[in-house]
């Protein structure tokens, strides 16, 4: 069934019938043929690259961060006592420390939609020209 | 039982039923049958993620935990929580964009071999089964005491209900099940907060002063230790907390039932603000129930703490909201048990027979009746399983699905979206090497293994750590990594293709 319709894809050469054809078989395997989205020409194209440095550079260093700051507090709670002092009244740092989690989880929840959405728009671009034919 | 309690039951066993007969008319293909066609929205699937993950471990479990231990039972929320954040960085996105109905999909976007499906298929299976017997043998335990009627019977009630959602509502009917609930969750949980809340005076301060001296622990009940005392042991079941949920299959198929990547991402801050208050409210929950029915009431009832939350409904608002929050807990291992179902019968019917055995070649019906019957298989076996597992320890079989989940599914699935190098040896190698590491380490772990023959085996437990994740987890990554060092080169323009859709969301 993939090969028929890969064949046929294949002997159509007008740009306007490859255009249907592309958006059509989306669950076919890629390959260079024409009509195929040429995922190779986008992966190497400078605005796919800048698009996953981008996105690289702000996903990396946060999941470091929170990954790091959870992984933290039972580190401080097994090997030492200091988050047993009290911050406020009867409630120890502890608390504190774990409600900044929660608060973190929040926020950074808020911020990755905040960037998706950006990089959405970026990705919108890499769409149209793929639409436009500059891949092939 | 009394007739306020048995309607409340009957309420939600009719409201469900319902919600399944109207979602069995448009249940007619395997597409509705595994993912609701696709059609839920951001609020929808966010409420049903909620629904799936709350489950009666959560309510009830995390409940007696702080109930009984303080801020060590508190451990549990911060990590179910932190968990999401993994999920929605980490995995969310691009496995929407490569995958269909489950991980083997979307694993094989990237390496379409039999051996993969297969592997990742029997680590689905694992985990699925691990975790629906923990909820089964939990189920049974609770509805006996909630309903005063006979374990066998209890589990059997659950286990008919579970698969009659599945078989004819499919994850339309799974998915507003696990809505239902999670609502009435929220409004159960709330209003004991809120009861909570009143009888401290609304002064939080004024709760923790008190909470010093309500506990036999005394100030230590407010600082960690008092169940975790093994610096190592708790490092290691935080790791498995928090980066297991991103493997659970039930929880990643719940984001191939909607549309794009943006409505995945609108999804998990759902999940996350709903589930972060939740587990905020557990406090309330713990302490009450320390406070107001005291340790020695909850371990009466049962050992592990899990009637902490009904019985502190019962000393705030009576025989009413008793019966109210005990007809939530059951809503809750009905919605979480559905949906454990159904992952396990996509990976039976669409993974192991559709695509391995049929190859690919299934027509529309043939793929509906094999998704009926591996529902109706899996229900079967885990009930059969469960009838027989009653003295299991249930923390001890979630905390080893949420481990084998984060050793055996998560390092593949990082692999697979981000590493270029990555092959198909090494994919192979990285779902085997975490799922038996974990599954060992555990088999030679204190769960089984004691001295004074408390536990299944009698004997020095090889392995020191209860939950292995600190362990397993790096095995799963390093075993990917050797096998893709040892496996042929990796097909450059096939990450290209992975690269492309897990990115742009490109088709």
């Amino acid at each position: 069934m993939a090969n028929n319709i890969e064949s046929s894809v294949n002997s159509v050469s007008s740009l306007e019938k490859r255009k249907q054809n592309s958006s059509k078989s989306s669950n076919l395997r890629p390959s260079p043929t024409v009509g195929m989205t040429n995922y190779s020409a986008i992966a190497e194209s400078e605005e796919f690259k800048a698009l996953k440095k981008k996105k690289n550079k702000f996903i990396l260093p946060i999941t470091i961060f929170f990954l790091l700051s959870y992984i933290l507090l039972p580190i401080l709670t097994s090997y030492t006592t200091i988050l047993n002092n009290n911050a406020f009244g009867d409630i120890a740092w502890v608390w504190i420390y774990a409600f900044a989690l929660f608060v973190m989880t929040w926020v950074l929840c808020m911020i990755y939609v905040r960037r998706a959405n950006e990089f959405d728009k970026d990705a919108e671009k890499i769409f149209d020209k793929e639409k436009a034919g500059d891949y092939e | 039982m009394n007739a306020i309690g048995l309607s409340f039951f009957v309420a939600i066993v009719g409201l469900t039923l319902f919600v399944t007969y109207i979602a069995s008319k448009r249940t007619n293909s395997a597409s509705e049958f595994y993912t609701a066609g696709g059609g839920l929205s951001g609020w929808q699937n966010g409420i049903a993620i909620a629904g799936d993950y709350l489950s009666a471990a959560s309510f009830l479990g995390i409940a007696g935990a702080i109930a009984l231990f303080g801020f060590d039972g508190f451990f549990y929320s911060i990590g179910y929580l932190v968990a999401y954040l993994v999920v929605l960085y980490i995995v969310a996105e691009p496995l929407r964009n490569l995958g269909k109905y489950t991980l083997a999909d979307m694993i094989t976007a990237r390496f379409d071999q039999k051996k993969i499906r297969a592997a990742a298929a029997i680590s689905t299976l694992t985990i699925v089964l691990f975790y629906m017997i923990a909820q089964l043998v939990g189920a049974g335990a609770l509805i006996q005491l909630l309903l005063g009627i006979d374990y066998w019977i209890a589990v059997l009630l659950v286990g008919v209900m579970m698969t009659i959602y599945v078989l004819w509502g499919g994850m339309a009917a799974t998915s507003w099940v696990q809505i239902i609930k999670a609502a009435l969750l929220m409004i159960g949980t709330v209003l004991i907060s809120i009861l909570v809340l009143w009888k401290f005076n609304f002064n939080i301060l004024g709760m923790f002063t008190e909470m010093k001296s309500v506990t036999a622990n005394g100030e230590a009940y407010l600082h960690p230790g008092v169940k975790y005392t093994n610096g190592l042991d708790t490092i290691s079941m935080m790791i498995a907390l928090v980066l297991g949920t991103a493997g659970l299959p039930h929880i990643l198929m719940r984001f191939f039932t909607v549309k794009d990547a943006k409505t995945a991402r609108s999804s998990v801050v759902y999940a996350t603000w709903i589930v972060g208050i939740f587990y905020v409210l557990t406090i309330f929950l713990g302490f009450g129930a320390a406070a107001f029915v005291g340790s020695d009431a909850i371990i009466a009832a049962n050992p592990a703490g899990n009637m902490a939350a009904p019985l502190l409904a019962q000393a705030l608002g009576g025989d009413i909201l008793m019966s109210f929050v005990s007809a939530v807990a059951f809503a809750t291992i009905l919605a979480v048990v559905a949906g454990l179902v159904l992952s396990g019968a996509s990976a039976f019917a669409h993974d192991l027979y559709g695509q391995i055995i049929k190859k690919g070649k299934v027509t529309e019906k043939e793929q509906m009746n094999a998704a009926r019957l591996a529902s109706v298989g899996v229900s079967v076996f885990s009930i059969l399983l469960a009838l027989g597992a009653q003295t299991m320890n249930v923390a001890f079989l979630v905390s080893l699905a949420f481990c084998i989940a984060a050793s055996a599914n998560l390092p593949v699935i990082i692999y697979t979206i981000y590493w270029k190098n990555f092959n198909t040896t090494g994919a192979l190698t990285a779902i085997i090497t975490g799922l038996i590491s974990a599954l060992v380490l555990v088999a030679l772990s204190p769960n089984l293994w004691a001295a004074d023959g408390s536990m299944a085996f009698t004997g020095e437990a090889l392995f020191p750590l209860t939950n292995p994740a600190l362990v397993s987890v790096p095995l799963g990554f390093l075993g990917g990594w050797i096998g893709t060092l040892v496996g042929a080169r990796a097909d450059q323009r096939k990450y290209a293709e992975v690269d492309v859709k897990a990115n742009i969301g490109l088709k």
